[in-house]
């Protein structure tokens, strides 16, 4: 076993964060040794995807992150479905990003972001388990002496039909590991899946219902300490000075450090230690140039660009300002959406050993690699000096992918104390005051309907912060951020307009205020959705037409989007009387490659009191890897979604953010959940991502239904603000 | 030195009386199921027992908690995770990111103690805690199974 160079004291705890997938007793722990294939004796690696032990227990790599979304369990009944194994003798583990560097990425993309875990996979996975198949079953012929094409595997049981023989996965494991991968692997029609496409239940449960799981921060290594920081709470500003005198003799302090220029840490026994020092430190901050700057003032900047002459155009055909220059009758609307904190309910945390000779980072990421080349580039170290371990995340969401910067600052504080491995952990206030937040923006729209009605001509204006500029300006190019459009996009395979008009301008003037955004779930397509959808709604009752009626008229030219719509009409019956007080919206939305509709039913109190009772939620997802696992992701969706529409607002005062803890910054619970039904209506020939498009859904359709409820048309969200008792 | 009734064990703890009983239960005695949220008992990923009542241990100064008071945590709910509420977890499928479904089980098991048929309202009042992957819809199905199931309650 080639073992990492990290101190032999220190791989107890490595193994332990790996229990419960890889630590297979008897056979190999794959966290800690750079798997070179069957050439290790005791390590019967078939490939990259699939290792087989003697006693037929199937080891599945991942390499996307498990973060709540499952994954991990989808991507495993993938490559289980073409190995022809044993369902129950299937276990997981992950490569190390170091792992996949020294091995030529042959496990290729790490990032799990945009929905992208199983529709960007699902073609090389397939074939890892299907090539392995097919050397197990060559290894039994050729102990045989029979053509390979007279064997067949099922179970993990390779049989040879004509001479009634049989043999054990794991009994040609070691001699199915020599054989040359086959060079032509063919896939299985999913019609003719018996694994994948299943409702299984997940493989990660048990361990998460007992206390065992291992999350980012309950991760140990022998003599580690802990670490508590404050970042300037004005982003872009600096610490101008901090008087360590004042708390290096408290309990359990060892070090007071800056990090970076930005930054403060205190390093001492225990966590809460650290966070008692760090709260009675002195620290004076130079704001910096953004110390003013307001919730009102950014709010300000973005009503200028709704107007501005200079604009990127998105989409567009015909000519929507000429037709809107002449219409009958022009509708126009202004709506906006607020910048939101993902709120993990893990903290961001990492935990770091660095030597002149090596770094390495523990940490619960959704792309290994960004977080190994954070870990190289603070660590000052080559690449190959680094390692990345990937920890189960304790949600995800956009925060833990693109930007790493809680990696960046615990490797600064672990390169001043070499040799002694520190655990940093934010507290809540930080991981609110120091998000990568959703961005915020502002769409006006404007429609021109002719004498009788119909809509020539739709502009739409977004104004506002582009996350393709915050985080890779490399990447805009001409001054366009494709991102922005999410939802919005011509015909095509992702994120398009479910909607046909003879004239359409959408375009964006971006500005990009100094709060730094981030990829939140959803994404673009969450707002874009939200201002098109009502919007939609609006010109429906304004031209006097049902709301679903009228969405048809639109979408002739948009098969998949409409069968969607209408499966999520049909389930919810629409057109049907409900109780009295009780109201129904629609609306639908295509993006991370999947086609969404939802129907929302509530009621508004005579006190403005909402009440949502109901959502049926249709979804189209090409092939559906495992329909129990898309009703959760819905469900889910459906918290994130509506949590950021009741409640989700992050304000700016003074150059930093206001809300610091749940207190300020609610999030749906329990109580305002409603009750969820999930159409799934795969239609094929397509992979669509589900951990996201739904979210997009939530909030559109519980607007429109206030509207039906109530006639007021909420335009700024989150609806907390909103006064909904009837006018 | 404080002595602490930790899952039926007495352990002496040497701390700072302030050290919230989440941290005590955390790096000092090392059992990490119990999960720090907020800090401010907004979120309940830090609920225990203590004396059977779900209590968010987040902002308890250690101090206040007597040796005599059984605190239990999710690793000494049951002894082998076959507690009913964990069992219906399981069956359930509950946790996605399963972070917060450690102070989940104890908030549910707490309530199906005390009240062993909860009404939808019941639940919806008790269960306050916060999951951002959005389980609350297989949690409240758990938890009607373990109720019909009728197993938990004051006998």
């Amino acid at each position: 076993m080639t073992v990492l160079s990290a101190p032999r004291s220190f791989r107890p705890s490595r193994r332990h964060i790996l229990a419960g997938s890889a630590a297979v007793a008897g056979a190999f722990t794959f966290g800690f040794s750079i798997p070179a294939g069957a050439q290790q004796a005791g390590t019967p690696e078939i490939n990259a995807w699939v290792v087989v032990h003697p006693d037929d227990k199937v080891v599945i790599r991942i390499a996307r992150s498990e973060m709540g979304q499952g994954t991990l369990t989808g991507l495993a009944q993938l490559v289980a479905e073409e190995l022809n194994c044993d369902w129950s003798k299937v276990t997981t583990e992950y490569p190390t990003p170091g792992q996949n560097i020294a091995r030529n990425r042959v496990w290729g993309n790490f990032s799990t972001g945009g929905s992208r875990g199983i529709r960007e996979s699902h073609d090389y996975v397939r074939k890892g388990g299907a090539a392995a198949r097919m050397m197990l079953i060559q290894a039994a012929a050729n102990e045989w002496k029979v053509p390979a094409a007279e064997c067949s595997a099922e179970k993990s049981v390779i049989t040879h039909k004509a001479s009634g023989r049989s043999l054990r996965y794991g009994q040609v494991a070691a001699a199915a590991a020599k054989l040359e991968a086959p060079k032509e692997v063919p896939l299985k029609d999913p019609k003719d899946w018996t694994i994948a496409g299943k409702a299984l239940p997940r493989l990660d449960t048990v361990d998460k219902t007992n206390g065992k799981k291992i999350y980012g921060m309950d991760f140990k290594l022998p003599g580690m300490l802990n670490a508590a920081i404050k970042d300037c709470p004005v982003f872009g500003g600096k610490v101008k000075s901090f008087d360590a005198a004042k708390v290096r003799g408290m309990p359990g302090v060892k070090h007071v450090l800056p990090v970076g220029d930005s930054a403060v840490t205190v390093v001492a026994e225990t966590w809460w230690q650290a966070k008692t020092a760090l709260d009675a430190l002195p620290i004076e901050w130079d704001e910096g140039p953004n110390a003013k700057v307001t919730s009102e003032s950014i709010a300000a900047w973005l009503k200028e660009g709704l107007d501005a002459p200079d604009a990127v155009v998105g989409n567009q055909n015909g000519d929507a300002k000429g037709a809107l220059a002449g219409a009958a009758r022009v509708i126009e609307a202004t709506y906006s959406y607020p910048f939101q904190n993902h709120a993990c309910m893990e903290v961001m945390n990492a935990t770091a050993l660095y030597t002149p000779e090596k770094c390495e980072v523990w940490t619960p990421t959704q792309n290994g690699e960004a977080a190994l080349a954070a870990t190289a580039e603070a660590s000052g170290l080559p690449l190959a000096k680094c390692e990345a371990y990937k920890i189960d995340l304790g949600g995800g969401f956009g925060r833990r992918g693109a930007v790493h910067d809680w990696v960046r600052q615990v490797v600064a504080i672990a390169k001043q104390i070499p040799g002694t491995p520190v655990k940093l952990i934010w507290s809540r206030e930080e991981d609110m005051l120091h998000g990568r937040f959703h961005p915020i923006t502002q769409c006006k729209l404007r429609a021109g309907l002719d004498k009788d009605g119909n809509v020539t001509a739709l502009h739409m204006r977004i104004s506002g912060q582009s996350i393709v500029a915050g985080l890779f300006p490399q990447n805009i190019q001409n001054g366009r951020d494709p991102v922005v459009f999410q939802g919005l996009n011509a015909p095509g395979p992702e994120a398009s307009i479910g909607y046909s008009f003879p004239n359409l301008l959408i375009d964006h003037a971006m500005r990009n205020p100094h709060v730094p955004p981030g990829f939140w779930r959803g994404v673009n397509l969450n707002q874009n959705t939200i201002y098109l959808e009502s919007f939609i709604d609006e010109l429906a009752h304004e031209t006097g037409k049902d709301p679903l009626e009228f969405r048809r008229s639109l979408m002739k030219s948009h098969p998949k989007h409409l069968a969607v719509l209408n499966a999520a009409a049909e389930r919810a019956e629409w057109g049907k009387p409900l109780p009295a007080g009780v109201f129904r919206g629609i609306c639908q939305t295509m993006g991370f490659g999947s086609y969404v509709a939802a129907v929302a039913e509530v009621s508004v109190g005579a006190d403005g009191k909402l009440t949502i009772h109901r959502i049926v939620a249709a979804t189209d997802p090409g092939h559906a890897v495992n329909p129990a696992q898309i009703e959760r992701q819905v469900e889910g969706s459906f918290v994130y979604g509506l949590s950021a529409a009741l409640y989700g607002e992050i304000t700016i005062k003074d150059g930093r953010v206001e809300q610091e803890n749940f207190d300020t910054y609610e999030v749906m619970r329990l109580e305002a959940m409603p009750k969820v039904e999930t159409v799934i209506v795969p239609s094929g020939g397509f992979w669509g991502g589900v951990g996201e498009p739904t979210i997009a859904v939530a909030a559109p359709a519980v607007l429109n239904a206030i509207f039906a409820a109530t006639g007021k048309r909420v335009r700024s969200l989150p609806l907390k603000n909103a006064d909904l008792r009837k006018a | 030195m404080t002595k602490l009734n930790v899952n039926g064990r007495i352990l002496d703890v040497a701390v700072d009386g302030d050290t919230p009983l989440l941290w005590v239960i955390r790096e000092q005695i090392g059992l990490t199921g119990t999960k720090y949220g907020c800090g401010v008992a907004q979120c309940g990923a830090c609920t225990v027992h203590i004396d059977g009542v779900a209590t968010r241990s987040c902002a308890l100064p250690v101090s206040a908690v007597t040796e005599e008071q059984k605190i239990v945590t999710i690793e000494g709910l049951s002894p082998d995770g076959t507690h009913p509420v964990q069992q219906a977890w399981i069956k359930h499928d509950v946790p996605q990111c399963g972070f917060c479904q450690s102070g989940m089980i104890m908030t549910a098991a707490a309530l199906l103690q005390a009240n062993p048929k909860p009404s939808e309202a019941d639940i919806a009042s008790e269960m306050t805690n916060i999951c951002r992957c959005g389980t609350y819809v297989r949690v409240k199905a758990a938890i009607l199974d373990v109720a019909a199931g009728g197993q938990l309650g004051r006998g």
